[in-house]
């Protein structure tokens, strides 16, 4: 199969199903620029200019309103921030509104399908408020779907999906996944969300991650197998629906469990999995559950402190020798996937 | 002794070199990891406003901030710490170039989010008032942050309640790549929304230090006399790139003319000359100090470089008091 990096498989997606959809319109500040959000808009404004490739004021509330409402009148918008951090002014309009809109009404009056894609900072110093991950904030909410694609397959896939359907959804995506490079379907097919995806199989640990974790979770896999540790990682792709199967099936397998995320551990999605396999497989687990999440503090600038604030593949292979009993091992440390990121941006 | 009118050109050359010499660390070393918005080109907006006001009054910006915390007074050498990342950083290394503080000279902090700062002046002065204090709270921000609900909604309540706050439009055309054109309809105006809500408001030249300074003067005196907010709209234009120490002039968005015409009426050389018949030395003068800021930004790098970065062992300090973790 042919291969696209993870941004090109966005800006293919966006593309194909504005042929095939005339009711779709990108909003967003600045998706028509050079730029052209880290290059996933940039092809569909060069072929559809600037009635469907709308560049915004900042206003980003107003602008998660105005998607609303053009929903419910038929369009399909697809607003992009450029950080994942802007979406917070849009919070209202996502949770009390979209969320809630199909329900409240009776659940017959038909959804409003607003799909918004935030991007995830890290690195340069981005930051307390340009480098959070808020996919489990916006999971927590029903009537949402939030996506977390780790894989450029899946990227193209999930925002077909999500271009496709009839729920609102969310998906967020790590800029350090942009260049990642697979393999993609030339069609324009949905991965429907709710089916996770085990990213490696194993059978001593399951490290249970998504998005950009799935990577450092297969990065640590390598590095485990040379010490004779097997380990699944698990793929959720999407935070809501979610996987609970794969996840428990896994777990009772292996009888360990890392789960491994870019964002706080409390009330995040590390929390939710745990929960999950507490509820469903209490007995399956031989070792206690350890959560690979951030420190807790906001992000901060300085280099060093950066580097010791964001979890990588080897905060996560230290996890799994602690849950395999093997807490005072040390391995080589392990560069991250986003390592050799340059500034100014 | 300077008159006010060199001091003023003084202070513009100070912001202007400082941003000049840390720009170019910035390019050749990589070293200063957090995104940075240089104010070159933007001086006289900083210098003439942040000219009338005290040490207790306090100005807040947005991410574009170097130039109104040195304007106000903030410290250089914690700047330049802060931006390597540095303990001794105005924010000990925590928040980087868009977040920085000097409390003592009155600069109350900027912020990476757009119209987060335009809320937080208006607390500060609704404060200062419901205090008893003949203090003023004052906001930098650009014309695109001015898209914001926000700073609507902070415009309608700092005029209902006739908050102490003077509202400081940087007005570049620009948010980002993003042309006024797109963002605001033909013949409204930051100035006429702020009037809208009832916010006293008038437009000046904001490459024009001197007109800055009278309009900052009245509309200082008028918020500190309670008689209510006012919002001052000046007109600049920024020369480099958004975000980083390059140029962007081949990215397409604003012509190589309007670059050059805006650059021709640079606001030090617009300064110099409105002077040179008072100050006929007035050129020396600049050159004299350049040389002088260059050594200072210089030193300062030199010993922000030889500091300590925190200790990773102090990273979650300052999330909590130590008591309420
Ligand atoms: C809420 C929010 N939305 C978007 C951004 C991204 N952003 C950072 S600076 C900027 C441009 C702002 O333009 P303006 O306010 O005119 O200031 P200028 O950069 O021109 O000084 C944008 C869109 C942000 N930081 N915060
Ligand atoms: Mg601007």
């Amino acid at each position: 199969m042919r291969t696209l990096t993870y941004w090109q498989a966005i800006s293919e997606a966006t593309v194909q199903c504005m042929e095939r959809d005339e009711r779709i319109f990108v909003a967003g500040e600045g998706v028509d620029d050079v730029a052209g959000a880290f290059g996933t808009t940039k092809e569909a404004f060069r072929r559809f200019g600037p009635s469907r490739v709308v560049d915004m004021p900042n206003a980003e509330n107003a602008t998660a309103g105005i998607a609303v409402g053009a929903a419910a009148a038929g369009q399909r918008p697809l607003v992009v921030h450029v950080r994942a951090d802007f979406m917070f002014l849009a919070m209202d309009a996502l949770v009390n509104m979209a969320a809630k809109w199909r329900y409240t009404y009776g659940g017959d009056k038909g959804g409003v399908p607003v799909v918004t894609r935030g991007v995830v900072g890290r690195g340069w110093g981005q930051g307390s408020t340009h480098s959070q991950s808020p996919h489990a904030t916006f999971a927590h909410y029903a009537g949402l779907h939030v996506a977390t694609p780790a894989t450029p397959a899946d990227a193209k896939g999930m925002l077909v999906q999500a271009l496709t359907g009839d729920t609102p959804v969310v998906l967020i995506e790590n800029r350090n996944l942009y260049p990642l490079v697979g393999e993609v379907p030339e069609e324009p097919v949905p991965v429907p969300f709710g089916v996770g995806r085990i990213a490696r199989a194993g059978t001593d640990v399951t490290v249970v991650a998504a998005s950009l974790m799935v990577h450092e979770a297969e990065r640590a896999a390598e590095q485990l197998a040379e010490r004779g540790i097997s380990v699944e990682v698990v793929d959720v792709r999407s935070l809501r629906p979610l996987d609970e199967g794969i996840i428990c099936e896994s777990v009772a397998k292996t009888g360990r469990l890392v789960v491994a995320d870019t964002s706080w551990a409390r009330y995040g999605f590390t929390a939710e999995v745990a929960a999950v396999v507490a509820e469903h497989v209490p007995h399956a687990l031989r070792a206690p559950v350890r959560r690979v999440s951030l420190p807790d503090s906001p992000a901060p600038v300085s280099h060093p402190l950066e580097e010791a604030f964001h979890p990588n593949a080897s905060s996560i292979v230290s996890a799994c020798l602690d849950v395999c009993g093997e807490a005072g091992a040390v391995l080589p440390r392990l560069a991250s996937v986003s390592a050799g990121f340059q500034g100014p941006f | 002794m300077l008159s006010s009118r060199t001091r003023l050109i003084r202070d513009m050359v100070r912001i202007r070199t400082v941003e000049e010499v840390l720009a170019d660390y910035y390019r050749d070393e990589q070293e200063m990891r957090t995104p940075t918005h240089f104010s070159i080109g933007q001086e006289a907006t900083a210098v003439g406003v942040c000219a009338v006001t005290t040490p207790r009054d306090w100005v807040y910006s947005g991410h574009r901030s170097h130039a109104p915390y040195l304007a106000k007074g903030g410290d250089l050498e914690a700047l330049v710490a802060e931006l390597y990342g540095k303990e001794a950083g105005c924010s000990r290394g925590r928040g980087g170039s868009m977040h920085v503080m000097d409390q003592a000279a009155g600069f109350a902090g900027s912020a990476a989010i757009l119209g987060e700062m335009i809320a937080a002046a208006v607390g500060a002065g609704w404060a200062f008032a419901r205090a008893g204090e003949r203090r003023v709270a004052l906001t930098y921000f650009g014309e695109g942050a001015a898209d914001e609900g926000v700073f609507f909604e902070s415009l309608n309540f700092a005029a209902v309640h006739r908050v102490p706050v003077v509202f400081v439009c940087e007005n570049n055309q620009y948010s980002i790549s993003s042309p006024l054109g797109v963002r605001h309809a033909p013949g409204t105006s930051v100035r006429g929304r702020a009037e809208a809500c009832g916010v006293r408001s008038l437009a000046v030249d904001g490459n024009d230090v001197f007109g800055v300074r009278d309009a900052a003067r009245d509309a200082v005196e008028h918020a500190r006399d309670g008689r209510g907010p006012v919002l001052l709209e000046l007109a600049t234009y920024r020369w480099r790139a958004h975000v980083g120490p390059g140029l962007d002039h081949d990215h397409g968005y604003r012509s190589q003319e309007e670059i050059e015409s805006w650059m021709a009426g640079c606001p030090i050389v617009r300064a110099a000359g409105a002077v040179r018949d008072e100050t006929p030395g007035i050129d020396a003068l600049v050159e004299s100090w350049r040389a002088e800021f260059r050594r200072e930004v210089h030193a300062a790098v030199d010993r922000a470089k030889a500091l300590p970065f925190p200790d990773t062992a102090g990273l979650l300090s300052g999330a909590y008091l130590p008591a309420a973790r």
